[in-house]
This record gives structure tokens, C-alpha cells and sequence, in this order.
């Protein structure tokens, strides 16, 4: 056996298994990717929701991403709570102006999940205690909100996460 | 447990002697699928398909626990969640018909282990349990290939739960309600298909336990060979690897184009549109088969039609059908010629390949209509099954003459003038 | 042992089997079963090309969109199709927002229920919802068409025959010259079932569907037969039963490629181990 046959040989047998390495890895691509949301799960990614029925200070749950939204009617009150606060001085520097649409302020619209470790703040359902800067409050671990549904106390990180939604006519909000 | 002249397993890499030391799992397989394991030379391409079933088996592993994600074991939406793995899973349909026709590759793989294994008489001493854990194997897996085709809960799922279940039934007394305990309830439903999905992602981890004990059976006396004639000396032995993870490499290579072929380009062909309809307790469908695998033993069930002496002809066609399958059980003691291969019995192979086409042609028979002609032709295809395991196959090892054999399984591949007769004879050690 | 009850047992079962082939045997000649006007006058579908068919096939989109039309004006009547959603229709060539006109537009509105009220109504459908579901109170079951295609014999051959085979019976001869209400009387179609010979027992409770040329108006200028229809509506519900067809067989190649050139590669490797063992 020549050397040069000796080196074609080895570079068949190499060939040969990396073709096995490679096609292994491949065949893995559809075993993970498969665990990803599927098409019906992406396809309800918007949805639309009545606010007309929301009165000045109430506020409803609503159902995004099989995750709750909170629609909230802010009264003037409560506006003017979230503007008086030194945006500085915040753990999540945001302005009330900058979590609502323009126009309509009044709608403060967020996710219902703690940014903290995910658990339903209260705060939205009728009679649930709002914590002591009027917004929410999260009974897992303590972290309390304001009236713009920002973090101002306990362990949680950011404030409520506005999620992406317009108003398609004064009634009718689509999120997502 | 080897031959003498095995490689040792002497790990080069330090952390390898690290692990070896402190749990010998590298040298376990070093000795059971790598260079430690001396295997015959002359093994023909008829010996790739052990490791064949494996693969599909792990194939059909991997592939099921990630269509469980996404099924759903409840009549309400068992077809739908079947569906929704069809059309909006990512990659589902590959899984779902990777699945299925993984059952319908591994199903031919191992039927051609097991004729592989009667042509050359692999059941014989001193591998008798190797091939009595096969065909537990084998019965491990219908039970889980029925089970399974019960899942997405089509008319033939429904009514081949229905019709196997009652199988059950034909058992006297205690027959009724077996059937009943089996599907918990009168006819099959949630409670059925519950169980059954149970069953069936646990059954292949009991396959694969056996597997393990038939490879370990298997490694006590070494492979068998296409002569029959056990291993003498080093040079009859090749390693295991590379020599046999070579050619298993390129047999496995065909194997997946056929299965790929299969599952990309005819996925349905070996599947029944009935099986598209949900299930419908109301409506059997016009001619209800099981999946082809099942084809020869469910021919060997509906050939019995009269009641014979006092046996019911219900209750004979199950006897026969799972009789069909015991009788290999016995096969080691059924089949006493000293020879093994078929390569040197003329007369045994003659029979072997009637059995072929016997077997063949119940199978054909199974997947017609129950109507004649089929019915008589299934019936004499049966007689001629039974007659060839246990009167045949006596009958023949004790009057046929076997042509000589080689000397050495250096000399079937050699010739007769080299190695072979220049090594001296070493024995195994058993 | 073995030896000695292994051929008692075989010959048992020789024998029973003998005997069921006698009785068998017996019957057949005694009692001869007739044969069935289904047996002789069932026909196999028609041989028609599709677009989609073989390895290398694809859906023409232009003719599953026609094959919608057919099934909205005209199957969907009767029949639902409950597998697919609104937003698959995105697959036709149909953008987002005719997709969510189509869905908003559809006659059939989804049901809703108010869990805290208990009330049902029913809104404008979305392009996440599947098709309603369309009840039918009339003679038959129509069958949900989402797999129709996978789900009968023949497939899309199958209903193209179906849906342009509807004949009249009286005179009605089979290939071999047979005129079947001559040899089976008895098998005259029952009033509210109508003549098809490509249907398994010949007679159906769905009357002609697709009667007359132009009965749906394509948006692309092609002739509106009925057999036009008929194939363009089987292509569509080909579609609705597979519609990861095109996805398969473009997946299909590249992998078999791959596959054959790491075959051809195992095959040398095994050649060169085993080049000093032969």
C-alpha cells in the first residue's frame, strides 16, 4: 500500500463519518424545533377586546397569548398620581405618556404578569387590594406597582409590560 | 464470555482510563459493539439487520416521545390533536409519518432477522436463548404496533381495538369479561385508549430491556455465520469494529433511503384511508384489516370458519393465530439436524423457501376481503404453516442427508489450502 | 417431548383446517354465493392527471383557489371542513388581508358562548378560527371533507369520478355489456338516493352536485365545466387532506441526495476496512 492510498483511504473513512455527524445533527433540527409554538398557537396572537363597558377607574382582564391583560380606565386622579412621580428617581424609568397612546391616556393597557417571577398581580378585579401606590399589587412576593402599573417597591425588575396594541375605533382595542 | 484472542480494551486517553476504572461502562462497550468483540468474517449482508432493529427502535423511541408532546390520549380529540400534529406542529407531519412507517420499517426489518434466523438455524444450540428472547421481542412489539394504531383513533383504530379485544373473548367463561377488563367498558373508548397510550410508550422500554438480554445471550457464544461451522481460531474472527460498524454503516445508509423514500414520497401506501375517518362506534367500515405486519397471523385467523369436534371455529382461529407465533419458542427442539445452515441442508431449504412463499401468501390472503377465493387459499397456506414447524421440520432434520461442511470458517472464505489448515485449532472458550 | 406433541399439535391443526376447507368447499358448491351488483357494476375513478401527482408534483395554487370557489358555492352547503383554518387559505396564494375577508365574509358564522351568561351567539369568523362546523339535517350524513382525499380510495381520482359520474340508471351497462337493472331488478335506486357507479354500493344520498357549465364563475378567466370543476374542486380538497405536500417532497429530495452520497460513502469506507479481509 502506497502512502498516497493510505491518505485517500483515511479521507473516505473521515468523509464517510462526518456525512453521519453531519446528517445526525441535521435529523436533530425537526426534534427541537418541533417543541416550538405551532402555527395555530402563533396564529392567535391578536386579539381584539369591547372597552366600551370599562367605567373611570375600573379595570377588566382580558386574555392575551393565554397570558391575562389588564385593561384599565385611569380616573384623572390617578393620571395625575402617575405624572406627579419623578421619573428619575424609578427603578423603570418610564412617563405615563410613554405606556399610553397619545389621545388616550386614560387607557393603561398591561400585561397582568409580575415581572418578578410571573404571577397575576392583584389590583384589577373588583374589590382586589391595589397596593399602596394605587396600582397592583403582587401577593407572591410583595412587588407593588403604581397607577401606570410601574414598580415602585418589592423584588420585581421592570414595570408591567405594555404589550403592542391599538385602538381600532374608540371602542375597540387590538392587542398584539 | 469471549474468544481468547479478543482485544483488550486499553483506553488511551487518560480521562477515559478515569472512567473505566471507576465504571467500566467504556470497556462494556468496547467488548460488546467494538474492536473487543471477535465476530465471524464471513457474516453476508443477511446479519445487518439486528442492528437495523435497533436503530428502528430507537427510531421509533425518539420519534414517539416527541409526537406525546403534542397527542392527545382522549376520544373527544385524539383524531383531532392527530391532525393538528399534521398541519400546524412544526416538522409534525415528518414526525407523524416518521412514526408510522418507522413501525412498517421496523416490522420488515425484523421478519427479515427472523427468516435470516430460520434459514440458517440460529436458534440452535448453543443460542437458544438468544432466539427465545427474540421472540418475546417480537411479541413485545405487536402488542405495541396494535396498541399504537389504536391512537389516533380512526375507524380502524376503533374497530381493530374492538375486533382484537374480542379475540379475548373467544376464551370460554372467563372470555366476556376479560374483554371488558381489557377495554374497560363494553366496547372501546377512553378508557381503552387511555391504557393503550400507556402501554405503548411504556412497552418499548420493555423492548428495549429485552434487547439487552438478547445481546448479552448473544455475546456468550459469539455470532453465528452463513456456514454454521462455530469459530475455531483468530483467523475465522474479525473484530466488531471497524469491520462490522463499516458494513452496518453502509446497510444502514439503504435502510434510511427506503424508510425516506417512504415517509416523503408514499407516506400513505402502507396505511388504510379508512383510518382518515374518526372513529365511528356506529359504522364498521366495508373490509377491516389490520396493518400489514399482522397480515399472515390475522389470515391464519379467519381460516378457520367451521367448528371443529367441540372447539368453536372462533375460539380455534385464536388458538391457531397465537399458536402461529408460540410454536417458535419451540423450534430449537423442533428442528434437531446437526447442521445449521441452510446453505448445506438441500432439503430443508427447499421447505424454507416454500415457508417463504407460504407466508407470503397468508399475508396477501389477510390483506384481501374475507371472500373466496382467499379464504381457502389461506386455509391450505395455514395448514402448510403449521405442518412445516411441527411435522416438517422433524421429519426432515432426521431423514435428510447434509452435504459436507467446511472444515473452518477460514476455509469457506479462503480456500482450503491457506490459513486454515496452517493455524492450529484453538477452541472457544465457552 | 416437543418431538413427540409438536406433530400431534400440527396435525390437530392440519386437520381443523382441512375440515373449515371441506365445509367450505361444500358450501361453495352447494350454496354458490350469487354475485352482487356492487361486485359487477362498481367502477374504479377515471384516469385523470393532476399536478400534484408523482415525485416531483406540486399543487398549482390558480387551480386550488378555482377548487375553493367550487367548495364554497357549492359544497359548503352541505358539507364542512373542519380540519383547516382561515389563515391555511394564506398557503392558496391569498394574502392576510383577503384571508381575513374571506373568514369575516363567510356564510357560516363561529359559534360563541358566554361561560358567566350562558348565552350563544355567534360572530364573524377570524382567520385563526377553523371552518364552522355545517350542520345538515337532510337525508344522508355528508361527510367532513378536510381528508376526504386521504380518507377514500383513489383519492382525488376518486372524487373527481364521483362528482362527474352520476348517470341514469335505467340502461345502464357495465364494461362487459351487462345492463344492471336486466340482471338485478332489485337494485333499483331507492327514491331520495341517486345513480353512481363509482360509489362503493352504486346509489348515494347526495344528488349531482355539479350540474351545469358556468354554475361557479372563476375570477381567472378558466372555462367553468363541470368537469373542470370537478377536477379543480378534487385538487382543493387534496389540498385541505395533505397540505404539507409540497413541503414534503421539496424536504424529500435534498434529504434522499444527502442520504444516497453518505450511502455511496459507507459503502467505499466499508470497502476499505475490509480491503485486506477478501
Amino acid at each position: 500500500m502506497t502512502g498516497e492510498g493510505v491518505r485517500r483511504r483515511d479521507f473516505i473513512n473521515i468523509a464517510a463519518v462526518s456525512f453521519a455527524g453531519v446528517g445526525g445533527l441535521a435529523a436533530l433540527y425537526p426534534l427541537i424545533s418541533q417543541m416550538a409554538p405551532s402555527a395555530d398557537v402563533l396564529a392567535e396572537s391578536s386579539t381584539e377586546i369591547d372597552i366600551s363597558a370599562i367605567a373611570p377607574g375600573q379595570a377588566i382582564k382580558a386574555v392575551w397569548r393565554k397570558q391575562p391583560v389588564f385593561i384599565r380606565n385611569l380616573t384623572p386622579e390617578e393620571i395625575s398620581a402617575a405624572e406627579k412621580v419623578d421619573v428619575s428617581t424609578l427603578r423603570d424609568p418610564e412617563t405615563l405618556e410613554k405606556r399610553t397612546t397619545a389621545g388616550k391616556t386614560n387607557w393603561l393597557i398591561t400585561m397582568g404578569v409580575c415581572t418578578h417571577l410571573g404571577c397575576v398581580p392583584l389590583g384589577a378585579g373588583e374589590g382586589e387590594v391595589k397596593g399602596e401606590f394605587g396600582g397592583y399589587f403582587c401577593p407572591c412576593h410583595g412587588s407593588v406597582y403604581d397607577t401606570a402599573a410601574r414598580i415602585r417597591k418589592g423584588p420585581a425588575p421592570k414595570n408591567l409590560e405594555v404589550p403592542p396594541h391599538e385602538f381600532s375605533s374608540d371602542t375597540v382595542v387590538k392587542i398584539g | 464470555m469471549s474468544f481468547p484472542w479478543a482485544n483488550e480494551y486499553k483506553p488511551t486517553n487518560p480521562l477515559m482510563q478515569w472512567v473505566d476504572d471507576r465504571l467500566p461502562l467504556p470497556r462494556f462497550v468496547y467488548n460488546a459493539v467494538g474492536a473487543g468483540y471477535p465476530v465471524p468474517r464471513n457474516l453476508n449482508y443477511m446479519w445487518n439487520f439486528g442492528i437495523l432493529a435497533g436503530f428502528a427502535l430507537v427510531l421509533q423511541i425518539v420519534t414517539g416521545v416527541v409526537l406525546a408532546m403534542h397527542y392527545a390520549a382522549n376520544a373527544g380529540v385524539a383524531f383531532d390533536s392527530v391532525e393538528h400534529i399534521m398541519r400546524d406542529v412544526n416538522w409534525g407531519w415528518m414526525l407523524r409519518y416518521g412514526h408510522a412507517n418507522g413501525a412498517s420499517m421496523f416490522f420488515i426489518v425484523v421478519y427479515t432477522h427472523i427468516f435470516r434466523g430460520f434459514f440458517y438455524s440460529s436458534y440452535k444450540a448453543p443460542r437458544e436463548m438468544i432466539w427465545l428472547l427474540g421472540v418475546v421481542i417480537f411479541l413485545l412489539m405487536m402488542a405495541t404496533a396494535f396498541m399504537g394504531y389504536v391512537l389516533p383513533w380512526g375507524q380502524m383504530s376503533f374497530w381493530g381495538a374492538k375486533v382484537i379485544t374480542g379475540l379475548f373473548s373467544a376464551i370460554p367463561l372467563v372470555g366476556t369479561p376479560l374483554q371488558q377488563w381489557l377495554l374497560g367498558g363494553f366496547a372501546p373508548d377512553n378508557a381503552a385508549l387511555n391504557r393503550f397510550f400507556s402501554l405503548h410508550f411504556l412497552l418499548p422500554f420493555v423492548i428495549l430491556g429485552v434487547i439487552i438480554l438478547h445481546v448479552w445471550a448473544l455475546h456468550i457464544p459469539g455470532s453465528s455465520n452463513p456456514t454454521g461451522v462455530e469459530v475455531k481460531q483468530e483467523s475465522d474472527t474479525v473484530p466488531f469494529h471497524p469491520y462490522y460498524t463499516a458494513k452496518d454503516g453502509f446497510g444502514l445508509g439503504i435502510f434510511l433511503m427506503v424508510y425516506c423514500a417512504l415517509v416523503f414520497f408514499a407516506p400513505n401506501l402502507l396505511g388504510h384511508p379508512d383510518n382518515y375517518i374518526p372513529a365511528n362506534p356506529l359504522s364498521t367500515p366495508a373490509h377491516i384489516v389490520p396493518e400489514w405486519y399482522f397480515w399472515p397471523f390475522y389470515a391464519i385467523l379467519r381460516a378457520f370458519t367451521s367448528d371443529f369436534l367441540f372447539i368453536p371455529a372462533k375460539l380455534m382461529g385464536v388458538l391457531a393465530m397465537f399458536s402461529a407465533i408460540l410454536v417458535w419458542f419451540f423450534l430449537p427442539w423442533l428442528d434437531t439436524s446437526p447442521v445449521r445452515s441452510g446453505h448445506y441442508r438441500p432439503l430443508f431449504r427447499k421447505f424454507f423457501y416454500l415457508l417463504v412463499v407460504d407466508v407470503l401468501v397468508l399475508g396477501y390472503c389477510g390483506g384481501a376481503p374475507a371472500a373466496e377465493p382467499y379464504v381457502m387459499i389461506s386455509q391450505i397456506a395455514a395448514m402448510y404453516y403449521f405442518l412445516h414447524f411441527l411435522v416438517i421440520l422433524p421429519v426432515v432434520s432426521s431423514i435428510e442427508t447434509p452435504q459436507p461442511l467446511p472444515f473452518s470458517i477460514t476455509e469457506a472464505v479462503l480456500g482450503k489450502d491457506e490459513h486454515a489448515t496452517l493455524a492450529p485449532a484453538t477452541p472457544a472458550v465457552a | 417431548m416437543v418431538r413427540l406433541f409438536g406433530p400431534l399439535v400440527g396435525l390437530f391443526f392440519a386437520v381443523a383446517l382441512l375440515w373449515s376447507f371441506g365445509n367450505g368447499a361444500y358450501n361453495a358448491v352447494t350454496q354458490p354465493s350469487p354475485p352482487t351488483a356492487e361486485a359487477l357494476f362498481h367502477k374504479h375513478p377515471k384516469e385523470v392527471a393532476f399536478s400534484f401527482d408523482g415525485a416531483f408534483g406540486t399543487f398549482d395554487k390558480a387551480q386550488l383557489q378555482r377548487g375553493f370557489k367550487v367548495y364554497q358555492e357549492v359544497c359548503s352547503n352541505c358539507h364542512s371542513l373542519k380540519q383547516v383554518a382561515f389563515r391555511d387559505l394564506t398557503q392558496l396564494g391569498y394574502n392576510e388581508a383577503e384571508v381575513k375577508a374571506i373568514a369575516k365574509n363567510w356564510g357560516n358564522k363561529a359559534q360563541t358562548f358566554d361561560p358567566k351568561t350562558g348565552d350563544r351567539g355567534d360572530r364573524p369568523n377570524l382567520p385563526s378560527d377553523h371552518f364552522p362546523p355545517v350542520y345538515y339535517a337532510g337525508q344522508g350524513n355528508p361527510p367532513d371533507l378536510s381528508l376526504v382525499a386521504k380518507s377514500r380510495h383513489g383519492g382525488a381520482q376518486y372524487i373527481h369520478s364521483l362528482l362527474t359520474g352520476y348517470t341514469d340508471q335505467v340502461g345502464y351497462k357495465n364494461g362487459q355489456g351487462q345492463e344492471l337493472l336486466k340482471m338485478f331488478p332489485d337494485a333499483k335506486t331507492p327514491d331520495g338516493l341517486y345513480f353512481n357507479p363509482y360509489f362503493a354500493n352504486l346509489n348515494l344520498a347526495m344528488p349531482q352536485p355539479l350540474t351545469s357549465d358556468g354554475q361557479v364563475t372563476y375570477s381567472d378567466g378558466k372555462a367553468a365545466t363541470v368537469d373542470q370543476m370537478a377536477l379543480d374542486v378534487s385538487a382543493f380538497l387534496t389540498w385541505t387532506a395533505e397540505p404539507k405536500l409540497d413541503k414534503r417532497k421539496q424536504t424529500g429530495w435534498p434529504v434522499l441526495g444527502f442520504l444516497l452520497a453518505a450511502t455511496v460513502l459507507a459503502y467505499l469506507a466499508k470497502r476499505n476496512v475490509w480491503a485486506d479481509k477478501h
